[in-house]
């Protein structure tokens, strides 16, 4: 079921990437690598450097030093925008859907690259389906949602710039345990349906449950890397990143 | 409600709101009197005031639409506004009447005006660009004070600029519209008010539905609302920025052109006098809501219309004074503008 990971393409690739708030280093020297089709978990404890990373790859914040490719071409340094139209989308931290406007608005937003207005409409049918909720609440105002409809919004508007690479910050924030296991399902369907996915997760277990492969940061460094199945079967892993979950 | 008065005594609280509605009944008493006894007196010197009002407020709103959308976008006060609608009024005079030569009502003149119209708006709208370009954009993440500072340094800049155009003293010329007046079943109106009313209207629907109805006005709205969202959607902030300082400029260029051509003056200070007048109606519509500018505007203009027009009043040398009266009590009363969101959003 898992891919194996030597036999796909190299996807997105960081290498030696280091990123500074001012004086303070948020993430130090790391490699890590996305192959097409995988859904790859980045996992570590809080202020690990794990949001850091992904916003840094989405081009919202500019790297110190390192270098960061998608599909072969240096992303790292190119305005956050360009860096959607190469086809990589997220859904960040704390949903940041736009409060005031309705959730059609939103999910058109997440489209708002795409010229094919059939395939707009088909994707936003698709998004509809996975999350039936939203569909009830189409026209209502985003910021009055409750914060797990909010964060189902936040991951079908990223579905709607129709990623090679959807990139989910803690989508199961907020979510109730049934709903977390909805958003996992949904996930690993996208991954189905052709998306690769990085992910990062305060639920690592579940995360560890779904990936092919993972790496493990630990205050801006990368701790550890390897198969998912692996990591989740250690017990020093358990013990550090799973317990409590 | 804040936790002070939370914590106050419940009978205090009320007796607070209950002047609070007093207030407000005897206020509106007050205006109601006083323009129901003037409209009896004399209903067609009403409604003419009221058409002079209602067409200083459509320059007004104009301005003020550069205050809210800069505001609704990167939450800065653009002071350097009202001399931005300085330089549109100067480059018109310069262009129209001195460079075309264009002086009084003749069809080729008419032709010229709508040229000059164009030419103001692209004129303003690259001006205020550029500024946001090389002032503003760099100070985008810094404390607010900084860009607030710059504004009002950009505001002296582009006032000198106009001193060395126009010169000190107000220059005066022969507009193209007429400065005389026609009467409909005895209420009069200026030519020039039609001429403004009617170019003003189309002008602020073009500009609503733009923001509303467009993919670049959502992209507007949605950089105003949150900028890495908006980035993460594809959206290029930067220009998104640029295109609101363009919308923003083009119609103080609107404005500048016809406050030219209704007072026949231009002069190198006008900017202050009107940006803050303007700046009051964004603030009384409620500053970032495009409606509420329009609706400030033309409120401000009407005010002073009665006030300064009408026979039973307190007259023209109180004009300001009224206007910021209405301010300060708004503000009292509805710290977030007639039409502002009161209510922060839940995060
Ligand atoms: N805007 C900022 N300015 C300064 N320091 C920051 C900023 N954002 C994050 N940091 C710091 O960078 C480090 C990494 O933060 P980051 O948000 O990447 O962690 P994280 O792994 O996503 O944590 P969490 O699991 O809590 O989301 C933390 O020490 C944090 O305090
Ligand atoms: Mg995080």
């Amino acid at each position: 079921m898992s891919t194996e990971r030597t036999n796909s393409p190299v996807m997105l690739s960081v290498s030696d990437l280091t990123v500074a708030y001012g004086a303070i280093t948020a993430v130090q020297n790391l490699n890590l690598e996305v192959r097409q089709g995988e859904i790859v978990t980045l996992i570590g404890s809080n202020g690990a450097g794990k949001s850091t990373t992904l916003r840094t790859i989405s081009g919202l914040l500019k790297p110190k030093s390192g270098q960061i490719t998608f599909e072969g071409e240096t992303i790292s340094g190119k305005p956050g925008h360009e860096i959607v139209k190469a086809g990589l989308c997220q859904s960040p931290e704390g949903r940041r859907i736009f409060p005031r406007m309705s959730v059609d608005e939103n999910l058109e937003l997440g489209a708002f690259l795409q010229k094919d207005q059939e395939l707009i409409k088909a994707t936003r049918e698709r998004v509809l389906d996975l999350f039936p909720r939203l569909r009830e609440r189409i026209d209502q105002k985003a910021g009055t949602m409750s914060g797990g409809e909010q964060q189902m919004l936040a991951v079908g508007r990223a579905m709607m710039g129709q990623p090679k690479l959807l990139i989910l910050d803690e989508p199961s924030m907020g979510l109730a345990p049934v709903l977390v296991d909805v958003i996992f399902e949904t996930i690993e369907k996208i991954r189905e349906s052709g998306t690769t996915i990085l992910l990062v997760e305060q639920n690592a277990l579940a995360a560890l449950r779904i990936a092919d492969y993972a790496y493990v940061l630990e205050s801006g460094h990368l701790k550890l890397e390897g198969y998912a199945k692996e990591l989740a079967d250690d017990p020093a892993i358990a013990a550090a990143y799973l317990g409590g979950h | 409600m804040t936790s002070t008065t939370a914590s106050a005594p419940r009978a205090s609280v009320n007796v607070g709101k209950l002047l609070t509605r007093i207030s407000i009944v005897l206020i509106a008493a007050v205006v109601i009197y006083w323009l129901g006894r003037n409209f009896l007196d004399s209903p067609t010197q009403f409604l003419s005031v009221g058409i002079t009002g209602l067409s200083n407020g459509a320059l007004y709103a104009l301005i003020a639409l550069g205050y809210t959308l800069v505001y609704g976008i990167i939450e800065l006060i653009n002071f350097a506004h009202g001399d931005l609608f300085m330089l549109g009024a100067v480059f018109s005079y310069f262009f129209l009447t001195s460079f075309l030569g264009a002086e009084g009502a003749t069809p080729r003149n008419y032709a010229m005006l709508g040229l000059t119209l164009v030419l103001a708006m692209v004129f303003c709208a690259t001006l205020n660009v550029v500024i946001e370009r090389l002032a503003y954009r760099r100070l985008r993440d810094a404390p607010k004070l900084a860009p607030l500072i710059t504004a009002v340094g950009v505001s002296f800049v582009l006032q000198f600029i106009g001193l060395k155009w126009n010169g000190s003293a107000p220059r005066n010329f022969t507009t193209v519209l007429p400065q005389t007046s026609f009467t409909v079943a005895g209420v009069v109106v200026p030519w020039n008010a039609l001429a403004i009313i009617s170019l003003t209207i189309p002008l602020l629907l073009v500009l609503v539905t733009l923001v509303n109805k467009t993919k670049q006005g959502r992209a507007m709205r949605a950089t105003a609302q949150d900028k890495d969202a908006a980035r993460l959607m594809g959206i290029d902030v930067n220009k998104t920025i640029s295109l609101v300082f363009a919308l923003g400029g083009a119609m103080a260029g609107a404005a500048g052109l016809m406050f030219a051509q209704s007072v026949g003056t231009v002069a190198y200070n006008i900017g202050f006098q009107l940006g803050l007048i303007a700046f009051t109606s964004a603030v009384l519509g409620g500053v970032g809501n495009l409606y509420g500018a329009v609706l400030g505007g033309f409120l401000i203009g009407v005010i002073q219309g009665f006030n300064d027009g009408l026979p039973f009043g307190p007259g023209q040398k109180w004009s300001q004074t009224v206007v910021f009266t209405i301010l300060i009590l708004l503000m009292v009363y509805k710290p977030a503008g007639l039409l502002g969101k009161a209510t922060t959003e839940k995060v």
